[in-house]
């Protein structure tokens, strides 16, 4: 945790260099990739260290975005109940799916998780009142009161990034706490924590809910950034690019998601975006191929580094994770 | 509700799960064998679709193209296997899903680099374009006659492969216990690779037949990989006969759904909002089938491990 003070000093001067060489694009790009930063520590939190690996992650996402979404073309743009209002949306989604998944194990876990999703996705994609397919655009960014705006880049983007902290603060703390403990002992050995006498079911439960919660609440900020809501925020390729982001950065380690997420999206804009010299000459039209890019990158870290990037870092991360699932 | 639309719909029902079970039945076994996640089946379905629309093209017959593709599907299939999904078998099933979503992405932007993004256009053979008029007066187009036909008989094929023959024999032995399978002397790595090949050929029979009747485009994997993975978990993993049950519910579930669900509403809510409640309810209604299934039999209908 030593390391994170210098990072978050990093983070906060961030916006302002870009200011001052005015690049404020990349204040927005940044903003963005902290919102996925915490979408992906909430899938983390299941995956890596309650080891469900849960493959409809987007399903709470969206379900989070999409109660901002339809707050505001209802008229309803305060910040203080449109936001609560998507966490708990998200929550009850997760717990009415987590209730249910939680009875099966392994790779029927992993796709029922997904067909909640789909179900979820096709109820949001039917709502045609609520722009159906197209997708519903915003009145605005929420409106906070007091005199003060999240309109403005830099206001946005702090406001990212001090959810993005407080997300990764409390899961540094929960995994050292009483509940943390249990959750890691269920990991390793469900049937022993069960003897012990925890109920393991009611804690897989618990962890599974406060997941879809913090999912729910990137929901509503992502929502915000672009003030468009799309229903491809809840498409299973969606849930699929979470779990790359998680396996990249590292599963079951604090700083995965928000590392997977990172270079998950500077890839793709970098490689989408400006003009490489050499890359032009070699390849004409090479932007619009970023897949291709991104996918041997993807291809090569699964061969060259399988604990993901945290494990270069760190090679002996306190979560192994990821048990055969 | 006319009889005629009622074995229109069965048929169409039919045709779908039948092409399900061709995606499936590759997906089924690689996943029992071997316990690998192959998100990249999907693509080896596009590429097939893909190369069929060419070779029909370049050989100027429907069939010539359709064997060949099913060839060159085949081929690949069993280079990715040798060359890379050979690496993943002993990782845990994250790394498989990120490696084969790799994949994905690569395979879409292979295509397109080499056929550009727009759908491209395959036609059915010219003696098959018009309808036929079946016993009790209904027009089926005779091409959606053919696909059930085809698929009925490679059923039909894979069942007598897999349950009567003796690389069958191994097949069932490495899917329900691959240890004992491998003590016993089975070559798994070699039984694996055919497996492959193929799945990736069933693949490609479905991209290629399918073709006609859908769009052949980048990402038209995607899509009907999550339907083979639902039919699979309905059916129950590694098992063949679990993959054509599973299949044949699926698409007929999916199918009728469509079809039947907005008169039903209609019968009894107000026209409005059962026009808009059928069809979300028959997007769902596949995966509400599922769940159901995973409730009561968490192992499928069909569990192949025993």
């Amino acid at each position: 945790m030593t390391r994170a003070v210098p990072i978050f000093l990093l983070l906060l001067a961030f916006p302002l260099a870009m200011q001052a060489t005015d690049n404020l694009f990349y204040v927005s790009l940044a903003s963005r990739i902290l919102i996925y930063a915490i979408a992906a520590t909430s899938l983390n939190l299941v995956l890596g260290y309650g080891g469900m690996v849960s493959f409809g992650h987007a399903a709470f996402f969206g379900a989070g975005a999409f109660t901002v979404g339809i707050l505001s073309a209802e008229g309803v743009s305060s910040l203080w109940i449109a936001w609560p209002a998507a966490v708990a949306v998200a929550a009850l989604a997760a717990l009415a799916i987590g209730a249910v998944s939680l009875r099966t194990r392994g790779v029927y876990f992993i796709m029922i998780t997904l067909a909640f999703a789909q179900m979820v996705y096709y109820i949001f994609v039917s709502l045609k009142a609520y722009g159906g397919e197209d997708g519903l655009p915003l009145q605005g960014r929420s409106s906070v009161g007091l005199g003060l705006s999240l309109a403005g880049d830099l206001a946005w983007y702090y406001v990212v990034l001090a959810f993005c902290a407080a997300v990764l603060y409390g899961l540094h703390r929960l995994s050292r706490s009483r509940f943390g403990r249990v959750i890691d002992a269920i990991r390793e050995n469900e049937t022993r924590a069960e003897a012990i006498g925890f109920p393991v079911y009611r804690y897989k439960l618990a962890c599974f809910v406060l997941s879809g919660a913090v999912a729910g609440l990137a929901g509503a900020l992502i929502a915000n950034q672009s003030s468009y809501v799309s229903p491809s925020l809840l498409h299973w390729v969606q849930s699929g690019t979470l779990m790359i982001m998680v396996i990249l950065g590292g599963v079951g380690t604090l700083w995965g998601g928000a590392l997977g997420a990172l270079v998950l999206l500077a890839l793709e804009h970098l490689i989408a975006d400006p003009q490489v010299g050499w890359l032009e000459r070699l390849a004409p039209n090479y932007q619009d191929h970023a897949g291709l890019a991104v996918g041997l990158v993807l291809l090569a870290i699964v061969l060259l580094a399988p604990q993901g990037l945290a494990g270069i870092f760190s090679p002996s991360p306190k979560h192994p994770g990821g048990s055969r699932a | 509700m006319s009889g005629t639309l009622l074995l229109e719909q069965s048929l169409n029902g039919l045709q779908f799960g039948l092409m399900l079970f061709l995606l499936a039945a590759g997906l089924t076994l690689v996943f029992g064998i071997m316990d690998m996640i192959n998100l990249a089946h999907g693509s080896l379905y596009m590429i097939g679709a893909y190369l069929m629309a060419t070779l029909v093209q370049a050989t100027g017959s429907f069939w010539l193209g359709l064997a060949l593709a099913l060839a060159a599907t085949a081929a690949i299939g069993a280079v990715l296997e040798v060359s890379l999904l050979r690496r993943l078998y002993g990782r845990d099933h994250l790394a498989q899903v990120l490696a084969t979503f790799a994949i994905i992405l690569i395979a879409n932007e292979v295509v397109r680099i080499l056929w550009g993004s727009q759908p491209i256009l395959l036609n059915p053979p010219p003696s098959l374009t018009g309808p036929v008029t079946l016993p009790g007066g209904l027009e089926y187009a005779s091409y959606r006659l053919l696909i059930i036909g085809v698929g009925v008989l490679v059923a039909l094929l894979l069942y007598l492969l897999v349950s009567k023959t003796k690389v069958g024999m191994r097949v069932r032995a490495g899917a329900s216990n691959r240890e004992m399978a491998l003590a016993m002397g089975v070559d798994i790595r070699r039984l694996f690779t055919a497996v492959f090949a193929l799945g990736a050929a069933l693949c490609a029979l479905a991209g290629a037949l399918l073709g006609p009747i859908l769009a052949v485009q980048v990402g038209m994997g995607e899509n009907i990989l999550i339907l083979a993975f639902v039919v699979i978990v309905i059916g129950g993993i590694g098992s063949i006969r679990g993959a054509l049950v599973g299949a044949l519910l699926v698409g007929i579930v999916d199918t009728g759904g469509r079809a039947f669900l907005s008169l039903f509403f209609g019968a009894f809510l107000p026209p409005q909002l059962a026009s808009a409640a059928g069809p979300a309810v028959a997007s769902v209604l596949i995966y509400l089938l599922m769940a159901g299934v995973l409730f009561f039999r968490p192992q499928g209908l069909f569990p192949a491990r025993g």
